[in-house]
């Protein structure tokens, strides 16, 4: 259909800009972390002793990529995707009997001085998977057993990456849930899942008898609202007021019961330590049992996300209005913050820019999300189509999580901000998920499968 | 086949929506609504640094530097970058062990932390700190921090200047937290007196640490720092070599010197003994010996000059004279018919010295020879007064004398923690003899030469004699002369010092009467052993009964007899006779004073009574069993018997008379025996010398 050879044909060029402005702001946040007052800025780049240095290597290295995957014919996408879905399980196995142990995880592959984590890379392959199986002629998502295989495939490189101990990284796969719901999954499937893991989420963070008085209100206000519906149907009253009690069941007693009486004291501080809570046991007994515990464990960073959300929350809260500037903040310039050019990268844009910076950083994200579902919706194909919804739910999923979990509302399970977090393999994973989306897009008037 | 399904597209989005405003939420939460994160945000990286000012230096009345500052260094060590230390030159260097060295790193880590400089070692000698220059290439991790010490040129004026130490806890409190722990504050003398003057202003450098207490550079660049000033100096009116001279007569002795400028207050000479050397106690040396002076039983971090509290004894009667005289109770020329002993009063017998007729035959001759009988009775004179009609208004009448002639209060002089000493208040009798109406001036009759409960420090007593040198007049004793860059806030310490106090109106002629009384005493007196080469002085001497072993020597005197410069008083604790161990100190003060020079007459005496050991034996025997328990915790066992220190002889001495307990007991027998030189009565060529009013 296309003679026209020129790669630039067809290419959405907002995302290539909103891509282009996000990796720059990486950089930027990442050598705000690390430059101290009289360091030769250039130097770090060519001697690659500096993390933003070697980020600036795999900009470069992921510009390249890109370019080669906008030569690429998208046709290479649908016919190889099932084979690097293999190619990714197979990797994901390898590290995780032969590769090296980094902070408890199995997950990365050494290649001489080159490190790979191919559980991040197999989100793409997962995700071009399930697009070629969604996109099959025979195959009809409507019928539960072929959802029941689209969660297979979804599900199988997270029970691999929960084997290397990469809890995060696993529970990235989830979000292909949304793409399957937009493909015909049925909604309550996604609806209590999705329920479920925020009343989890909030019967940490908050205490019972507050969720209880909240749930009450989130009722109360919904059969306010809907009060038209139920002259017709009945049930729907029924659910609501089920609902309510379930969540104010699982948060005031369920909840409660299993942290105090099933889980042990350590496993109970992991929990709250999780969304920056500390844990002090109101049992004495209890208390020096998990003093004994922690002081074995002392320096093994057993409680360090608790400290890590604390400081972060810190970080962000101290920006105020307008922040205090580019390399200004003291929380992330002297190194209070851990994890803070990975995990935690998103603390010296709430401290250097403040509220303000924020929005407008958090507003790039926004724009580019619904920039791929725009793209997604004006597919002709459906593999395109699906896979642009998987690109858009993987990138929701870590905006949301990295950045709850920075501020205290989600629990720190480890997951980079995309395009911004320091790290090769993950940048890596975006660019390949972002690129092939351009490309399939530029090919949008074709039918591929 | 699944088909394009707007709903579903639309909740996607709503979900993306929903989450994101929950994000901006607890964002705005965070950084707009709480506060709390941003003062968290500057304690965890904002550290103040106190930068010291050096303190003020003290000069004495000859602009001669007597405390001044000099540059000594502390060895750092910062744990965390010790790496490939050349331990055994370090430990070679400062003559430590290894397992000391790695002691010193383990508690450098406990106090201050891997990452934080602390104290190595510190003061290191100046000889040392040159050859760890050298070295410093081979010690990483090792610093050299320059911090200013106290130094004392002339070795003297210990109890004056006072020290410095660390500040405890309690003074941090008292601060308001101004201070921090390990701050270096005055502690004593004028060190402490004029802490906020001496002290400067500190300064104060904002500075940026990082998680692992390291420190980052200044904060904002130092917009908000202020600079460290130098403290102010001080000139104070002490002559260093009077001084010097008062502390070696004063050597081997317990007691204290107070020489006073009468014209204007300012204080030339005070000395406290045992003295040390103030050397002894700045900077690494403080740690050494403090706490050893403090437990001394002889008590030489003490200043007796303002805080010992003695019975002024005979020194006491010139005063108990001019209240007499001014009450209009007597004139110069009354005489007392004394035999031997006071027997006025019922069942006391109080004896005088001399027992010849006519040694009491005016007030002039009573002073002289200190007719103990003589002023007992004007005491009772006093306090009998027939215009009072009952003996506690007669009392108060006394006390109120007591009190304008600055004994039982304060002086005001510019040192810390000064003693008011003792006149007792009525209530104090009432308590003691059971109801105002049970007691008389008999009772009490040994206030009339300074005993009973009456005692006073010797500064005290130097001001007393500069009222009487000045017929009225004082100005508070003090030391400072003038602050470096007075201003105004100044006034609140010097200022007071700059004022003439009056002494009710006692007239001149009483004055008059009492100062040719006081020079007989040197004429032909008690005193009359003792002169100054080519001047006329007045005296009283003083000897002091007290209950803790022989008596006080106390002696008061003001030199030249007309026109006075100088006005003293010693007293020498245990001595005996007034005359004979206190009074040549003073007289060879006065003699350095107003001569500029010894005679040599007078070096030859100074260098006796330097060498007099007058430390009481209660006091050697202590020393002796320090040092006993020092030797054996040393481990000496096996002592030769030629190397046992020979222990000195210890005359048990029992306390029987406790003026606190039983007031008004006397001793054993009943009697107070106070002054002890032959009568003399005045001879006809003194005579025509110097007296000519009370013939």
């Amino acid at each position: 259909m296309n003679s026209n050879n020129t790669i630039s044909k067809g290419i959405d060029w907002s995302i290539i800009i909103l891509y282009a402005l996000l990796v720059a702001i990486g950089l930027l946040m990442i050598f705000a972390n690390e430059y101290k007052e009289g360091d030769n800025i250039w130097q770090p780049i060519f001697s690659q002793n500096k993390d933003y240095g070697k980020q600036v290597l795999w900009v470069g290295i992921c510009a390249v990529l890109g370019t080669f995957i906008l030569l690429t014919d998208s046709k290479f996408f649908t016919a190889t995707s099932n084979l690097l879905y293999g190619f990714g399980i197979v990797l994901c196995v390898a590290a995780l009997f032969v590769g090296s142990e980094v902070k408890g995880s199995r997950s990365w592959l050494v290649l001489g001085g080159f490190r790979l984590q191919p559980s991040e890379l197999s989100k793409v392959f997962t995700c071009l998977a399930l697009s070629k199986y969604i996109s099959r002629q025979e195959t009809d998502f409507s019928k539960t057993r072929s959802q029941l295989v689209g969660a297979g495939i979804s599900l199988l490189p997270a029970v691999i990456t929960l084997a290397q101990n990469e809890t995060g990284l696993a529970l990235v796969y989830f979000s292909f849930f949304l793409v399957m719901y937009r493909e015909g999954l049925p909604p309550f499937i996604l609806i209590t899942g999705f329920t479920l893991a925020i009343i989890l989420i909030l019967s940490l963070i908050f205490a019972p008898q507050t969720l209880f008085i909240f749930y009450a209100v989130i009722a109360a206000l919904t059969i306010f609202f809907a009060r038209g519906l139920f002259k017709r149907n009945r049930i729907l009253l029924w659910i609501i007021i089920g609902v309510w009690a379930l969540a104010s069941i699982i948060s005031s007693i369920a909840m409660p019961y299993l942290i105090n009486h099933v889980m042990k004291p350590y496993q109970r501080d992991r929990i709250y330590s999780l969304v920056g809570k500390p844990y002090i046991p109101q049992n004495l007994e209890e208390r020096t049992e998990l003093e004994k515990i922690k002081s074995k464990n002392r320096g093994k960073s057993q409680n360090q996300s608790e400290y890590n959300v604390v400081q972060s929350k810190i970080a962000i809260g101290s920006g105020g209005m307008l922040g205090k500037g580019y390399l200004k903040g003291t929380q992330t310039r002297y190194d209070f913050v851990p994890e803070q050019r990975t995990d935690f990268i998103f603390c010296t844009v709430g401290e250097g820019f403040g509220f303000l910076g924020s929005l407008l950083f958090l507003s790039l994200y926004v724009i580019l999300l619904f920039r791929i579902i725009l793209i997604a919706e004006r597919q002709r194909s459906t593999f395109s189509r699906v896979y642009a919804y998987g690109v858009a739910s993987i990138f929701f999923f870590h905006i949301a999580i990295n950045i709850c979990m920075t501020i205290g509302l989600a629990p720190v399970i480890g997951i980079p901000l995309p395009l911004i977090s320091y790290g090769g393999s993950s940048l890596l994973t975006f660019t390949l998920l972002l690129f092939i989306l351009i490309r399939l897009d530029a090919d949008r008037q074709m039918i591929l499968r | 086949m699944p088909v394009f399904n707007q709903s579903r597209k639309r909740f996607i989005q709503g979900i993306f929506i929903v989450v994101f405003l929950v994000i901006i939420g607890q964002l705005f939460h965070l950084q707009i609504i709480s506060d709390e994160y941003g003062r968290a945000a500057d304690r965890n990286a904002l550290t103040k640094k106190i930068a010291y000012p050096s303190r003020g230096i003290i000069y004495d009345c000859k602009g001669r530097a007597i405390l001044d500052n000099v540059s000594r260094f502390d060895l750092m060590v910062t744990p965390s970058q010790v790496k490939g230390v050349d331990t055994n030159a370090l430990c070679h260097l400062l003559q430590i062990d290894t397992a000391e060295f790695s002691k010193r790193i383990i508690t450098a880590i406990i106090k201050n932390g891997r990452y934080r400089p602390s104290v190595f070692e510190p003061f290191v000698t100046t000889q040392l700190q040159a050859q760890l220059t050298e070295n410093m290439y081979k010690f990483s991790g090792f610093d050299l921090l320059d911090r200013p010490v106290r130094t004392y040129p002339y070795k003297a004026a210990a109890h004056i200047l006072g020290y410095v130490g660390e500040v405890d806890t309690a003074i941090i409190r008292r601060s308001g937290y101004f201070y921090q722990m390990g701050d270096l504050v005055g502690r004593s003398g004028l060190e402490k007196f004029y802490e906020p003057v001496l002290m400067g202003q500190r300064g104060i450098n904002y500075l940026v640490k990082d998680n692992k207490n390291r420190i980052q550079g200044s904060y904002e660049k130092g917009v908000y720092d202020t600079a460290a000033q130098a403290g102010r100096n001080l000139h104070i009116s002490v002559d260093i070599e009077l001084q010097k001279l008062a502390e070696k007569l004063l050597s081997h002795k317990i007691g204290a010197v107070v020489a006073i400028n009468p014209k204007t207050g300012a204080i030339l000479a005070m000395a406290s003994g045992p003295s040390y050397d103030p050397g002894d106690l700045a900077g690494a040396a403080f740690r050494k010996n403090w706490g050893r002076m403090a437990l001394d039983t002889a008590r030489p971090l003490y200043n007796r000059a303002i805080k010992g509290q003695y019975p002024p004894g005979s020194t006491f009667k010139p005063l108990g004279a001019l209240i007499a005289l001014n009450e209009g109770l007597m004139t110069p020329s009354f005489g007392y018919g004394c035999r031997g002993a006071y027997y006025a009063c019922h069942g006391i017998k109080v004896r005088c010295t001399h027992s010849g007729s006519g040694h009491a035959a005016n007030l002039r001759i009573a002073l002289a020879n200190s007719c103990n009988s003589y002023f007992l009775h004007i005491f009772r004179m006093a306090i009998d007064n027939p215009i009072d009609n009952n003996t506690i208004n007669g009392y108060l009448r006394w006390k109120a004398y007591m009190n304008s002639f600055g004994l039982g209060v304060k002086t005001g002089v510019d040192l810390p923690s000064e003693d008011y000493a003792s006149v007792p208040d009525t209530s104090r009798y009432n308590k003691d003899f059971g109801g105002s109406r049970r007691w008389n001036s008999c009772n009490v009759v040994t206030l009339g030469i300074g005993q009973d409960r009456m005692t006073a420090t010797p500064i005290q007593l130097s001001n007393m004699m500069c009222i009487i040198a000045n017929r009225g007049y004082y100005y508070t004793p003090h030391l400072v002369d003038s602050i470096q860059d007075e201003t105004i806030a100044d006034t609140a310490y010097i200022g007071k010092y700059r004022i003439r106090h009056n002494v009710t109106n006692i007239p001149d002629s009483a004055y008059q009467a009492v100062i040719e009384g006081m020079h007989d005493v040197t004429v032909y007196g008690t005193a009359s052993d003792l002169s100054i080469p080519g001047v006329q002085y007045c005296a009283k001497t003083g000897t002091a009964q007290n209950p803790h072993g022989k008596n006080h020597s106390i002696f008061t005197c003001f030199a030249p007899k007309d026109n006075p410069r100088i006005a003293v008083s010693v007293v020498v604790e245990n001595a005996g006779y007034g005359a004979t161990y206190a009074g040549p100190i003073a007289t060879l003060l006065m003699e350095k004073y107003l001569n500029d020079s010894l005679s040599v007459n007078s070096q030859a005496r100074l260098e006796k009574v330097a060498k007099t050991d007058l430390i009481p034996g209660a006091i050697k025997h202590w020393y002796y069993i320090r040092d006993s328990i020092k030797q054996a915790k040393l481990g000496i066992k096996d002592v030769n018997v030629d190397t046992v220190i020979e222990q000195p002889v210890i005359i048990p001495k029992k306390t029987t008379f406790d003026p606190e307990a039983e007031p008004n007991r006397n001793d054993s027998s009943g009697e107070t025996n106070l002054e002890k030189s032959p009568m003399m009565l005045p001879d006809q060529n003194k005579k025509e010398t110097d007296s000519t009013q009370h013939e």
